[in-house]
């Protein structure tokens, strides 16, 4: 991303934003696929066809029927109410990572713009560390150590965040500190903290809305494959990384309980990444018109 | 140009300290005494402080972290608990599956990604671009692990045409060890792929705005001998950029699906090393494996450099 483009989430308050929104592909697609992801979940919260937890061994490995509308797997359980349940986890990792990587990540971005020389070159270098960790390898390490578990897995997705909210910050702000309407603040007496808070974090705003759909994507891909590893959510809690992990074992028998669990968590990104995109292409018309 | 070496080989070293630092506080500091969780909570003190003396935790945690940083220099990485073998044995062995399957995957994305983004942005705005763009776009949603068990579903369980996991090693013939590896390496490519398909269609539509197109176009080269010789070589940058970051995201990649196949790779080997609670096993490798990103991510810097001189230490 350009230094210099910094897209403004005051657009979002523009009036005709959510007009040109609605009329956006992308936009309206993914943030319909990410409506979904949420509605599933809350719904779960309150409805599920059958208790996700009820095993039923008489009517194992059950195609989809009338009752049981996407079959039932290897231990009698309905797939639908699984998949209901499980996307509960994959939001619960996708915010609360996100949500460490944003924090934390965006703090030491904008104290690195904010303070330059040594303080930024030390943040910096320390981002350049953890880069060397990718999601899994990172949770691999919190695994070893502190054993499987979904807090294990938020904590080491949302340790791998960090870095990347922290450079993107660093970018943007950067780019904010160098305006003229920075240097007047200033020059009216504004010290650096004042200046982030009321200057640079609102204006880049934006930026991090857009980095937030892609790394809740890059989360729930995360999460997925570490519950597939078993390092993840564990039973009997469902997730649609372990469910891939179960089916895997009844591929001759029940090849259709390998495709609904991926095809949520395909549908999830594909939603997320779309909303993404339609979010770049909305708050910075500079790189819509790039297309 | 050598300024710009210097600077990053320094960084490079710099990266390699600092991740060996991040990877003895966790692997060998944070879980306290090793040796208990080795033996289990039911082991004698006595039992466990002979084994503490064995495996040197007994040493202050500098000698212990230089003498680590040695083995690793030297080679001599000590032996696991479980296996009871050389730790560089093992890694050796489970290489020689690990990187020819990244590197075949990596083969394949590329290869994939080129064909898919000249193509598209060869038909920019049509039908065949829109078509291209919505599968890399369904590509990139995908898990690879997924689409790793859809590839076993089809061609394994239904065509039967290769093998759903397993590899029976070199001996058995170079085709055949390709074949071991063809549905894995594919469902690693395929998610890398579409994405560096993206950012192909992107480089390859700018430079086509470039004057020096219209001026070959004029001469009369064809449209296809332009595109695949003067337009994708000067579109290369942001694409060797980005596949040095896929390497890595490839290597991460391994450990799972490794698992999906039941291949005994380096990622299967941290994965057993984990359930067997061989600390100095996972510690090992994933030293290797954030080495060999730090160290492709330097290579990527430097070949850009190469391919671009205009490049210089300023813009580290």
């Amino acid at each position: 991303m350009s230094t210099a483009a910094v897209p403004n989430a005051a657009a979002l308050k523009v009036p005709g934003f959510w007009r040109r929104a609605l009329h956006h592909r992308s936009f309206v697609i993914g943030g319909a696929l990410t409506l979904l992801l949420l509605l599933a979940a809350a719904v779960s919260l309150v409805w599920t066809p059958w208790s996700p937890y009820e095993m039923d061994m008489a009517s194992k490995l059950k195609p989809p029927t009338g009752s049981h509308w996407l079959g039932t797997d290897t231990y009698g359980r309905d797939v639908a109410s699984l998949l209901l349940v499980g996307a509960r986890a994959s939001i619960l990792v996708g915010v609360i990572a996100v949500g460490i990587g944003l924090v934390v990540g965006t703090a030491l971005g904008l104290l690195a713009a904010a303070k330059r020389g040594w303080v930024e070159e030390a943040i910096m270098r320390l981002t350049d560390f953890s880069l060397a960790f990718p999601a899994i390898l990172s949770a691999i390490m919190m695994t070893a150590v502190f054993g499987a578990g979904i807090v294990n897995a938020i904590i080491a997705i949302g340790i791998y965040n960090i870095p990347t909210f922290a450079r993107i910050t660093r970018a943007s702000a950067n780019a904010i500190w160098s305006r003229e309407y920075v240097a007047a603040a200033r020059a009216c007496g504004k010290g650096s903290f004042a200046i982030t808070m009321q200057h640079v974090l609102p204006n880049i705003s934006a930026v991090l809305i857009v980095q937030i759909t892609i790394r809740f994507a890059i989360a729930i891909l995360a999460e997925a494959a570490l519950s597939y590893l078993g390092l993840g959510t564990q039973p009997p809690q469902p997730s649609w990384g372990r469910m891939l992990s179960e089916a895997q074992t009844m591929m001759f028998q029940a090849p259709l309980l390998a495709v609904f669990p991926g095809m949520a968590i395909a549908f999830a990104v594909l939603g997320l990444n779309l909303l993404g995109d339609g979010l770049r292409d909305l708050l910075d018309p500079r790189l819509a018109r790039a297309r | 140009m050598s300024l710009f070496l210097v600077k990053r080989l320094a960084t490079l070293i710099g990266t390699l300290i600092g991740a060996s630092v991040i990877v003895f506080l966790v692997l060998e500091i944070l879980p306290g005494n090793a040796a208990q969780m080795l033996m289990g909570p039911d082991a004698s003190p006595e039992a466990v402080a002979a084994l503490a003396t064995k495996l040197g935790l007994d040493q202050p945690a500098w000698t212990r972290y230089w003498h680590w940083i040695g083995g690793l220099l030297t080679g001599s990485l000590g032996d696991s608990y479980a296996y009871s073998s050389p730790v560089l044995d093992l890694i050796l062995e489970r290489l020689a599956l690990t990187v020819p399957l990244a590197v075949l995957a990596m083969a394949l994305t590329v290869v994939i990604a080129l064909l898919v983004g000249v193509t598209a942005a060869a038909r920019h705005n049509k039908l065949g671009d829109v078509g291209l763009m919505g599968m890399a776009q369904v590509g990139i949603a995908i898990p690879n692990f997924w689409f790793a068990i859809l590839l076993i579903l089809v061609f394994s369980v239904q065509l039967q045409w290769f093998s759903a996991g397993g590899f029976e090693g070199w001996g058995e013939g170079i085709f055949a060890g390709i074949k071991s590896l063809l549905l894995p390496a594919l469902s690693l490519a395929v998610v890398q792929a579409a994405i560096l398909a993206r950012i192909t269609r992107s480089a390859v539509l700018e430079v086509m705005r470039e004057d020096f197109v219209r001026t070959a176009r004029a001469k009369g080269v064809s449209q296809r001998m332009v595109l695949w010789t003067h337009v994708l070589r000067n579109a290369m940058i942001p694409v060797i950029t980005v596949m040095g970051m896929q390497f890595s995201e490839l290597l991460a990649g391994t450990i799972v699906v490794e698992n999906v196949f039941y291949l005994p790779g380096l990622g299967r080997l941290i994965f057993q090393a984990i359930s067997n609670r061989d600390l100095i096993v996972v510690r090992n490798c994933v030293m290797l494996l954030a080495a060999m990103v730090v160290i492709v991510n330097f290579v990527v810097d430097v070949l850009y450099a190469v391919i671009d001189p205009r490049i210089k230490a300023s813009d580290i």
